[in-house]
This record gives C-alpha cells, structure tokens and sequence, in this order.
C-alpha cells in the first residue's frame, strides 16, 4: 500500500493521502472489497483528483457499500439494486463536467442490473464502472451469482449448473470503450487500470475479481485469494503515459487483425482521445485490446479453459457520449438559470396567437 | 346505466323544431384508416366558426383495422363534456353500422357510403348516401393515401349539411398541415367534389343547424398533453427521460415538437435533454440522478409505468430528490384498456413506494391547469425536495379541448433551498455547520448542495438506507424516528402550498359535489341541469393532494357529499374519509369507472337515485 510512502506528502493539490480517505469501512476484515477502495484513495491521490468534480455512484451490495470509504470529499449516491447505471446516465446529462465513478457487485451489475448495465454502455455514459466480482451475494449472504462458474459448489446453496456470466464479454457487445479485468490482489494493476479508465472518456468497466472472505473463499474457488494468487495471469503491465510524453521511436504500430505474435516485454501503445498513451507491456499471451476480434476470442478461451487472464482487454477510439449526441448546450444543464430556463413571455403569446 | 340523455338534450324529439349548435356527431371508422385528420378537421373548422366544441377520440389498443369512434360535441352553451348519445353518425365502417345507429334518437342522421348499398332498417331517422369511391376516383392520389383522403368526403357532405363555409374547411386543413399547401390541396379537392355533390345531389331533411356564433373568439384549441408538455418548457424543464407507453406519448412528442423554444439562438444548441430510455425504471432513474445532480428533471407515463417506478418513487421520497411525474392515466388493473380513460392511479401513486411514503399529487382539470402544473410542478418539487405527481388522464392528455391561451408563469422559477459554494460559506460562517439533512428552518425543509460544488465541505452521502440528520448510515431508532418526523412536517408543509381547489360554496345549501381532473365539465353541466330542477349544489374540484384543510371544512359542512370519480373503487372518497378528522359518514362514493369520460347523464341518474326526487 501506498500509505507509508507517502506520509506527511502532499500532492499538486496540497492534499495529503488522508485526504482522500471516506469512512472507515464496516466490511469483513480481508474484504477484497476494501483493497479496492484503497486502490481508488491512492490514484486519487496520486493524480490530484478534485474530489469536489466527482460523483460516486453504487447500487446495493456489500460492494455498493463502499463508496463511503473512500473521496470523502466527493458527493456520493447509493442508490437502488442494480439501477446505478440510469443514476449515473441522469447525474452526467446533468452535469458532465463531473466525473463519475460508479462502484457494484456481480450481483448487482450481473443479475438485477444486467438491462440497465448494457444500455448504459451503449449509449457510452462517460464513466468509470468498477465491478467488483466475488461470484456470490455477498450481502444477502452467499447466494451465487451469476459470475459463478458452472461446477462451483458452496456449503449451503451446493452446486451451481449455470454457466458464468463474463461480465467483460457483456462490456465489450454492450459497446462499453474501455473493458478491463483485474484481481483485488493485484494493487499495482489495480491502480493502471484505475489511472487509464479516468483518462477515458466514455464507458470504462474494469471487472476486478474481489474475493468474499466470509462467503466464497475456499481455496478452490476461483473467486479466492489462494486461487487468484496461484493463477493470475496477467497480460501485460500497464502504465498511463501523460500526454507529450511519448518518445517517438517508442510508437510502434501493429495492424491488430494481423498481428504477429510480438515479444515478451515489446509493448504496445494505445492512444487515448486526449493524447495520452497506455503502455502495455507484454508479459503474458499475445493480446492487442485494440482489436474486437481478439478481445471476444480471448475471452472465449478464457471461458472454456477457466483461466484468469488479466489486464487491458478491449480498447476503442471513443464514440460520442451520449451528451455528445443530444446536441446540448455546453453549459452543465445543472446550471443553467433564469432566462435560459425560461423561454420569455413573447414566445408563449406568438404561440398562443397561433393557435386561435 | 342507460344511454338515454338528459331531458333537455334531445328536446329534439318529434317536435320539428330547428335544433341549433347543440348536438353531437359521432364518426365511425377503422382503426389507421386516417380519420383523425377529417375529424380535427370539423372541429376546428367549427372552433373557427365561434361555436364551442369538443371531439373526443374513443379508439381502440391497435395500430390498423379495430373500430375507432369519434365523438364531437357542438353546445351553444358551452358544455364539453361527453354525451352518451349522439344525433348524427357517420358510419364509415361497415363492421359497426348496424350497431352504431342502433342508439339514434328518431328524427337523427346516418350518413354513410353510397356503395354499401345497404339496407335502411330504420324508418325514422334520415340516410344521407354517398359516394366515397366514385368521389376520391376522380383524382390522382396515391394509393397509400386514398383511404385517408376517402375519409374527406364526410367532412366535405357535412359541411354542405350542416353549413360550414369551404373557407373554414379550407383553413382548418391548412393549420392541421401546417400550412403545407401539397397536402392541403390534396384533402381540400375531395372535400370540395364531396360539398358539390351534396348540393347537387342532397335534399336535407333532417333539422340539425350549424350557425356561426362568436364564443371561442380569442380561444385556443389543444390537448392536454400539449399543453402539459409546453408548461414544463416554460417550466425549465432539463431533463426528460421516457419510456412510450399510452397515453403518455404524445406529452413527451409534443416537447421534441417545442423543443425549438428551448434552443439557445447563439449556438443553436437545446437547454433540454430528452432520452428515450430502455424502460420506466430507468427512466426514472435518469431523472432521480439528474434531479439529484441539480437538473429540473421529468418523465411522463401511465399505469403499467407508474409501477415499475415504484422502488425509484421510495427512493426519490427518501433521499430528497426533486422529480416530476406526469402520469396520464388509462384503465387499469395491469395492462388494462390501454386507449381507454382511468382516474384509477390516485390511491397507488399518492403512496408510490414501499414502507410510510407519500407524494405531492397535483391533478390538472383543465388544458390550461395542464400547461401551469407543468411549470409549477418544478418549483413544488425543488421547494419541497421531492418527487410530484401530475395525475392527467387520457381524456385530458390526448383529446382536442377549448382554451383560454395560457398565462405565463406568474411567479419566478423556484430552485428551492440549493447552497453553492458561497451560500455554503455563509452559511457555514452563520451556523458553524451545514448538516443536508438538519431541520434549521423547522419546516421540514433542508438545504442541499448539488455535486461539482467548489467546497471542501460540500459533499454528503445520498442514500436510501436509515440517516441521520448529518447524512450518515443509521440505524439507530432515534434517528429514524427523528427523520421520519422531519419529513411529515415537510408534507404537512406542502398542504398549505399546493394548488388550492376551486370550491362554489354557498351556505345554506346542503349537497355538497367533490370532484376533479377531467370530470369537471360532466359535473359543471350537471350542475345546471340540477340546479334548473330546484337541486342546488355546492362544488369543490380538488387539484392536489395532500388535501388542503379547507376540503375539510367543505366535507364537514354539509349534509350529504357526492364524490364523483372515474374508476371503480371509490379511491379519492378513501382518502377523503381517511384524511379527514370527523364524521365522514355523509360521503357517498359516485365512482364509474367504465373506460370512458364520464358523462353529465350518469351523475345525474345518480344523484337523482340518492336524492329521491
Ligand atoms: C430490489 C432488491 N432485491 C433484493 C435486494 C437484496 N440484495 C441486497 S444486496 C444483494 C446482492 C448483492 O450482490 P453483489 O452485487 O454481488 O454485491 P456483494 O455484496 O457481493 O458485494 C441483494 C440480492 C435488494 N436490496 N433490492
Ligand atoms: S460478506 Fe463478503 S463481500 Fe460482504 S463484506 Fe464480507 S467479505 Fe466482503
Ligand atoms: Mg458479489
């Protein structure tokens, strides 16, 4: 954790770490849960966000739960199960110089929210959309959900004969912009996926698998920790490269359709809308998220040969979001007063005249 | 009920007498078949002509091919309500003739098809035949056109009738196209072959008259989902999310048709955001996140959508947020009479939502209460920090209604109790503290800031689990108690500040009529019809809920008190009998409830029934 480094520091706003800290968290000590709040406290901190610019939105779960515990600076909306896609599709029309950060379960965003979670990226709702999967209902008290895998048993509800949901494969044929997948014990990657989502603008899921200590963290669960530890395996490392940047020799373009398989440690460079780069260093299979094709296929193995492949795994040049293409004004529309509210007394006369 | 009329509305009888400006027509055609453009057609070709007049539109759960009706109403007098019977049909649907001149009193008027060569069984009422074929034949229309222009030969064979200038014909097509001369031109010839032949052609015999008056001068006409959807416009409307459903559409159409009065002239870009969004709950949640991030928020819907809203609805109430629902209602339970009117949502959304929850209803009875609740149902709502209800209804939101034109908003937008940064730094110098949650005004009411606010100290945590004042998770007893007691103070607050009812109130007589929304004009109407008997009645339209306290003292100031609504269970006599403090053993319920606008003739039977005369 960042914690010890940083001490004492503060950063381009003059805030120290403790600053972006909520309350403490009333989870189950070892939540996977918690990590990740404490991955969204550190890049905050680390980026200079304005917490006073951010939204956090959630649903209704023991991972819904957790935007108190971080940017306790930052409004916060906890709204109902599964429907933080339409709060946060109302909260950007009216202010999209907000940036939101919206937090759910598997449960949530899976089962309830499934409708709300795709229409929510196809209309490309500028946000970040954290999925912090543990396979189970954590706060109703362990059901499965729908991210379980086929074949997993638990003490009470036994064996589960439905297959998984992948909730990066739902991102990606929603038409979510930015899909990735990580493990709340990988805090490093954790924080590059967090870094890049916030410089995306449009729908960036990161599914992080999130183990839930009290209900499905027996070892052979792929959802635990012994299991994410000794099968992670992750695609690349991941760093955001501001923009300006980029040494040039470094841009090497790959044709995604037909690329070659590239070298461990050779890189890939995604350019983002904004001139920012994510780097992408191979240290797993090949992989170029640029490319639909290969993101699906990858994917599918990953679903039949139940492997934990992390990372980066669709990338796209934004689309228009949805304020984009309701070809509003420019200024937040939650700030908009008098006059501009109210068309003036002539306009409504002129109407009426002709309609007599 | 019967569908005889009341007596003074068919004095036509065998008498022989000219009967002027009032009388009713009824159009029978097929569902699609386009003639909805004839109908509005005559009657505003008769709003033209000074004469009051109102059509209504009973049409069928279907795109093409059902039996649809239209109803139009002429009254001298002024009366626009419905009829259960009618003296002129034209029947241009052959499934339906026999049974829709079945009720014409004697001496009344079919006019139908020349081709149907059909069987007159009836000797005492007069056919006028025409025909429709050989009419539209001798033009050059398109045949995805023809069915619709077919229907201009009753516009054209009743207006030679019953008198009404081609001219008029002529302007009432142009405002029904805008103007557009192709399609003008294209009606206007079938109406003109039609008005010729039936002067050539056409003995009149029957001795209904149309004659101009000058009683809708200054007047406009329009629906009342227009007219709801210009109201919010005007209102500062920002946000609007959707989902279709009947008889709710038209609302939101008409603000994307008006949408222009809300663009910005420099930029050419819109102040207003509409999103057509995957179902009502996430429609409603569009707006409950908007609201809460400081836009004026709405969605428009009716029955099946008002319950899928439920959980949103609780959440809204419980967390605060300003929203607006119109519900135009249509006949349930579930998927019910989907084009067919209902007053039926009252006792469900005045409670939308699990646990102790209720809402600001307003209930527009007019066309012009619905362009005003439209503005005002902003301003209740960001006062109050709540979600309002507008209750319309089919009959209101979707049928043609006379108008005086519409005020403009007579008071400034109201953005309720909002801190932005610098009010939050006075306020906070002031008190020391600002909690979202904390009663400093003692009304119920707190202060919010709206996300994006420049304040280390502005942000709270909204949530619809147990708070306390200061926002933050309880679940102490107290707490909630203490929340709970806040806001029944807020809503004791707002029955002083909703839009008071309109109340006719006389000592000394001892009936006493509750009604609202679209029944106003059956019980207007009734109300001379009894009071020409020697029963003189009292009137209280109620146009909100919670009830005001002066609905009280109505109720308990007389005798007897009618409550007149249209669905089947009585509910706003439920509420009134449970919301008022005293004997409520006088109310008599008058609920009908049978899909259609309700009509001065069942009040009246009824009370007639109750009151023994
Ligand atoms: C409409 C509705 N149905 C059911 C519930 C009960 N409920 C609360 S949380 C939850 C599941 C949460 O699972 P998940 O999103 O995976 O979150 P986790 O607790 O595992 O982090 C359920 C079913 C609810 N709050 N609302
Ligand atoms: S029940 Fe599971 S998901 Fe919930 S807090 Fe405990 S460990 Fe975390
Ligand atoms: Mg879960």
């Amino acid at each position: 954790m960042a914690t010890n480094k940083t001490v004492g520091k503060t950063n381009t706003l003059g805030l120290t770490r403790e600053d972006y800290k909520g309350n403490k968290s009333t989870l189950c000590p070892g939540c996977g849960h918690d990590s990740i709040s404490n991955q969204i406290i550190s890049v905050a901190y680390d980026v200079g966000l304005k917490q006073e610019n951010v939204i956090k939105l959630s649903g209704i779960g023991c991972s819904s739960k957790t935007p108190a515990y971080f940017l306790g600076r930052s409004h916060a909306f906890n709204a109902i199960h599964g429907r933080m896609p339409s709060i946060a599709t109302g909260a950007t029309l009216a202010n999209h110089e907000l940036t939101a950060i919206g937090v759910s379960g598997d449960g949530d965003t899976g089962s309830i929210g499934l409708g709300q979670f795709k229409h929510m990226m196809r209309r490309n709702v500028p946000m970040v959309y954290i999925i912090e999967n543990n396979g189970v209902y954590g706060l109703t008290k362990g059901q499965f959900s729908a991210t379980a895998d086929a074949g997993q048993e638990l003490k009470y509800y036994g064996k589960n004969e439905y297959p998984a949901i992948d909730l990066c494969m739902e991102a990606i044929v929603g038409g979510a912009t930015f899909v990735a997948r990580s493990f709340s014990g990988h805090a490093e990657q954790v924080r590059a996926l967090l870094k890049a989502a916030l410089a995306h603008r449009g729908t960036a899921v990161i599914d992080i698998i999130s183990p839930c200590v009290t209900f499905n963290n027996n070892p052979n669960s792929n959802k635990s920790y012994d299991y994410g530890k000794a099968n992670e395996i992750p695609l690349h490392e991941i760093e955001l490269i501001p923009e300006g940047f980029v040494p040039e020799r470094e841009e090497i373009s790959i044709d995604p359709d037909k690329m070659e398989s590239y070298e461990a440690g050779q890189e890939i460079l995604v350019r983002m809308h904004d001139g920012t780069f994510i780097r992408l260093q191979k240290v797993g299979p090949d992989h170029d998220p640029r490319s639909k094709a290969q993101a699906l296929a990858l994917l599918e193995k990953v679903g039949m040969e139940q492997l934990f492949l992390t990372g980066l795994i669709y990338y796209e040049e934004p689309r228009p979001t949805l304020l984009d293409t309701l070809h509003v004004v420019d200024t937040p529309l939650a700030r908009l007063q008098g006059d501009t509210l109210r068309p003036p007394k002539e306009a409504l006369d002129k109407l009426m005249q002709s309609m007599m | 009920m019967g569908v005889i009329d009341l007596p003074a509305e068919s004095q036509m009888q065998q008498t022989g007498e000219r009967i002027v400006n009032d009388f009713s027509f009824m159009v029978a055609t097929k569902n699609g078949s386009g003639s909805q453009t004839s109908n509005s057609t005559i009657v505003r070709a008769l709003f033209k002509m000074g004469i009051p007049v109102n059509g209504k539109n009973l049409f069928p759960s279907n795109i093409k091919g059902l039996p649809t009706w239209y109803t139009i109403r002429v009254s001298k007098d002024g009366y626009t309500a419905r009829r259960s019977r009618v003296e002129i049909v034209v029947t241009f649907n052959e499934m339906t003739a026999a049974e829709d001149i079945v009720n014409l009193p004697p001496g009344g008027v079919c006019i139908l098809p020349q081709e149907w060569n059909w069987t007159k069984s009836r000797s005492d009422i007069i056919y006028y035949e025409v025909p429709v074929k050989d009419t539209v034949r001798q033009f050059d229309i398109p045949t995805e056109r023809r069915e619709q222009v077919s229907n201009m030969v009753y516009v054209g064979v009743v207006a030679k009738l019953y008198d009404i200038p081609l001219e008029t014909i002529h302007q009432a097509l142009s405002d029904q196209f805008n103007g557009k001369p192709k399609p003008v031109q294209m009606n206007y010839q079938v109406v003109e072959a039609a008005y010729h032949w039936a002067a050539d052609n056409l003995q009149k015999l029957d001795r209904f008259h149309i004659e101009p008056m000058d009683k809708t001068k200054g007047k406009i006409i329009i629906t009342g989902n227009e007219a709801a959807a210009l109201g919010a416009l005007f209102g500062g409307v920002t946000v609007t999310a959707w989902y279709p459903i009947t008889p709710s559409t038209s609302l939101v159409d008409a603000m994307l048709d008006y949408k222009h009065l809300r663009r910005d002239p420099v930029t050419g870009k819109d102040t207003v955001a509409i999103v057509q969004a995957e179902d009502e709950i996430a429609a409603i949640g569009m707006i409950v996140g908007a609201g809460w991030a400081g836009a004026r928020a709405m969605t428009a819907t009716s029955g099946p959508g008002i319950s899928l809203m439920s959980e949103f609805a609780g959440l809204a109430y419980f967390a605060e947020i300003p929203i607006v629902v119109w519900d135009v209602t249509r006949m349930g339970p579930s998927t019910g009479l989907p084009t067919r009117t209902s007053q039926g949502d009252i006792l469900f959304t005045y409670f939308l939502g699990h646990g102790d929850t209720h809402h600001i209803c307003l209930i527009p009875g007019s066309v012009e209460e619905c362009f005003e609740f439209g503005w005002r149902a902003f301003d209740l709502a960001e006062q109050f920090q709540t979600p309002v209800f507008v209750l319309s209804d089919l009959d209101l939101g979707m049928n043609n209604w006379m108008a005086e034109p519409f005020q403009y908003p007579t008071e400034p937008i109201n953005r309720g109790k909002v801190l932005d940064k610098e009010a939050l730094e006075r306020f906070i110098a002031e008190k020391g503290e600002w909690y979202r949650y904390r009663d400093y005004d003692q009304d119920g009411i707190s202060y919010r800031t709206l996300p994006g606010t420049d304040h280390p100290r502005a942000a709270y945590f909204t949530r619809g689990t147990g708070h306390n004042d200061q926002a933050i998770y309880s679940e102490r007893s107290t707490d909630w108690v203490q929340n709970m007691e806040r806001l029944r103070r807020k809503f004791e607050n707002a029955r002083k500040v909703v839009p008071q009812p309109v109340v006719d109130y006389d000592a000394g007589k001892q009936i006493g009529l509750i009604s609202f929304g679209s029944n106003d004009p059956a019980v207007q109407e009734v109300r001379d019809r009894l009071a020409a008997e020697g029963i003189e009645t009292n009137y209280l339209r109620l146009r909100a809920l919670p009830l005001t306290p002066n609905v009280h003292d109505f109720v308990l100031n007389h005798e007897r008190i009618y409550v007149i609504e249209n669905n089947f269970d009585g509910q706003m006599a439920q509420v009134l009998r449970m919301e008022i403090p005293g004997d409520t053993r006088h109310i008599r319920s008058l609920a009908l409830g049978d899909g259609l606008p309700m009509t001065p003739r069942w009040i009246y039977d009824n009370i007639k029934r109750y009151e023994g005369k």
